[in-house]
């Protein structure tokens, strides 16, 4: 129950201070952190419409994200399209592989949705691999990304290439938010909740689950597309296991009942990396200790536990109400 | 407006239900009882789809809905609660129910926004009213009493708008006076809302003061039939089902 105005301000308000970053001649690092953390943000913030929202945790989301990835650097590569025809292309084609994928994994629960979309995902991953001359094999896509010009944008050009993946990744948080406060936003909770109870009440679980899956390997397939063009290049690696598994500790260290919470860990993952890799090699050791206090000692995201207060406070305040109502009741019963 | 047709229905050869004949008229309110095991809530499984018959029909208004997928059977308006509340911990009171009535108008729109429309908001309240849960709106279903997640999941079931209500134990888990709440809220609904309204229940003092009808179940088959006073006087019942002590309790019932 929130108000789409206020939503689309907080999104306008996002997009300044995005924007605000190179106007202020922030060094390179920034800006190269800033668009690392938008692709990875938006696999990461995709991958819980799943988790959080619907209750689906797939092992195989990185797949979506290197289909994208793969789909519009072999479109860019091949001469034949404009940057916003191989995007389009690019989630087209990630659509029909969710489609085809989700088709057969939605229909199971829990530990054999995750190990089925993980057996997907190896699978194409493998195909990256093996199809050396389509894909370039474990060399990845090389010789670069072509970047014409369309409509007068020139992303070749660093500033013009991060206010274009600025816009493509707000317009696709903006997306999410409206997903997860529609009225289906509310149906992919219930089937998190109870699907049981879900079908009882005539919803159609399946195509619900089905159509979710869709949706989020698109958002995913647009992160893979903006790491394409800031890398300029796509490698086996989008696609390979322990992406998905980042995806998911970024879930973890943010949040997944808080809408931005993935977002967040995002950040927390990448600011860890980026130090601690200054510093030490283990940086697998330190992540690995932070994961460990966040699930052992507070058992959610730091966000998790922010928004838990507010509820428990709100919950608190709904149950005074119901106490004076019934108070009330005796009352009248006595008199 | 519900007829159960010679319905068998067996797991592993052991027979849940043997066949059961019945007619539930339009606008009645039925109670079904049986000793635990009788195949009372396998026939609520079996009216709603939760699995088929292996032989029978079952016609809603003369239709045959016997093997249709529940999904079919709740849109052709036979709704349910369950013994155990099924509810939505995470969503609220007045969430759950608006989300529950969007399912029904099927408005699960994705353009449309945000949670919850209007229309889908005032069913909800609608029900909340009835129901006497409005006190309880903002709460979540997972911190709510016992008693008002009983009626929540009825709530559930109202907000598709059933022509037949299929409540399996209303009042189980309940104290005394609570009971009587709870089947005096039953009673409100039934009559507010014009449906055919079936439940089963335990406890013998409900189910003859409230129900028009009486069916009688032991071992998956029907034992007995009819109203209250002829259920209570039949020998058969007394012997299998109130026991052969109770015999004079029921018989003074009877006389007073």
């Amino acid at each position: 129950m929130t108000s789409r105005w206020r939503d689309l301000g907080l999104a306008g308000l996002g997009l300044v201070l995005l924007l605000l970053v190179p106007v202020f001649g922030a060094p390179p690092a920034i800006r190269d952190f800033i668009m690392f953390g938008m692709a990875y943000g938006l696999l990461a913030m995709s991958l819980n419409l799943l988790i959080g929202y619907t209750g689906l945790v797939s092992f195989g989301h990185a797949m979506f994200f290197a289909a994208g990835a793969y789909a519009f650097g072999l479109a860019m590569q091949s001469g034949k399209f404009s940057i916003p025809g191989a995007f389009v292309l690019a989630i087209g084609f990630t659509a029909l592989m969710a489609l085809i994928v989700g088709a057969i994994c939605v229909r199971l629960n829990e530990i054999y949705f995750a190990f089925l979309t993980l057996a997907f995902q190896m699978l194409f991953y493998n195909i990256i691999l093996g199809w050396v001359s389509f894909t370039g094999g474990d060399q990845g896509l090389m010789g670069g990304i072509p970047r014409p010009k369309f409509l007068g944008i020139d992303l070749a050009d660093r500033t013009q290439l991060y206010v274009f993946c600025s816009v493509a990744f707000v317009v696709c948080i903006a997306i999410l938010r409206q997903i997860v406060t529609s009225p289906f936003g509310y149906t992919l909770r219930m089937i998190r909740d109870n699907q049981e109870r879900a079908a009882f009440l005539g919803i159609n679980v399946i195509m619900v689950k089905l159509a979710c899956f869709v949706m989020s390997a698109c958002i995913a397939a647009v992160g893979g597309i903006l790491l394409t063009l800031f890398v300029s290049g796509a490698y086996p690696n989008f696609g390979f296991w322990t992406t998905s598994g980042e995806a998911i500790f970024m879930i973890l260290l943010g949040g997944s009942n808080v809408f931005l919470g993935p977002l967040v860990g995002t950040v927390i993952l990448r600011l860890l990396n980026d130090i601690t890799v200054t510093y030490t090699s283990h940086t697998e050791l330190v992540l690995g200790i932070v994961i460990l206090i966040l699930v052992l000692g507070l058992r959610k995201g730091p966000l998790d536990l922010l928004a838990e207060r507010w509820e428990n406070r709100r919950q608190a305040k709904a149950q005074a109400v119901r106490d004076a109502a019934d108070k009330d009741a005796q009352t009248g019963r006595d008199a | 407006m519900l007829k159960l047709e010679n319905l068998k229905k067996s797991f592993g050869g052991v027979a849940a239900t043997r066949d059961v004949t019945l007619d539930f008229a339009d606008g009645s309110l039925s109670a079904i009882i049986g000793p635990n095991g009788a195949g009372k809530t396998t026939l609520f499984n079996l009216i709603t789809g939760r699995f088929p018959p292996d032989t029978g029909r079952i016609l809603l208004a003369d239709e045959n809905i016997a093997g249709l997928s529940q999904r079919r059977i709740v849109r052709l308006g036979i709704g349910r609660a369950f013994q155990v509340a099924s509810l939505f911990p995470t969503l609220t009171v007045a969430e759950a129910l608006a989300a529950a009535a969007q399912a029904h108008q099927r408005r699960e729109t994705l353009l449309r926004s945000p949670f919850p429309l209007p229309a889908t908001l005032a069913q909800g309240d609608e029900i909340m009213e009835l129901l006497g849960l409005t006190r309880v709106a903002g709460i979540l279903s997972r911190n709510l009493s016992h008693g008002d997640q009983k009626l929540l999941d009825i709530g559930l079931a109202l907000a598709l708008e059933p022509k037949v209500l299929l409540l399996d134990e209303p009042t189980a888990g309940m104290g005394p006076e609570e009971r009587w709440r709870m089947i005096e809220t039953v009673q409100r609904l039934w009559r507010a809302r014009r449906m055919t309204l079936i439940f089963i229940e335990h406890d013998m003092d409900i189910v003859f003061k409230v129900a028009q009808t009486v069916r009688v179940l032991s071992y998956g088959s029907v034992l007995a039939e009819g109203t209250p006073d002829e259920v209570r006087t039949n020998p058969k019942v007394i012997e299998a089902y109130l026991g052969k002590s109770a015999h004079g309790t029921s018989g003074q019932g009877a006389a007073a």
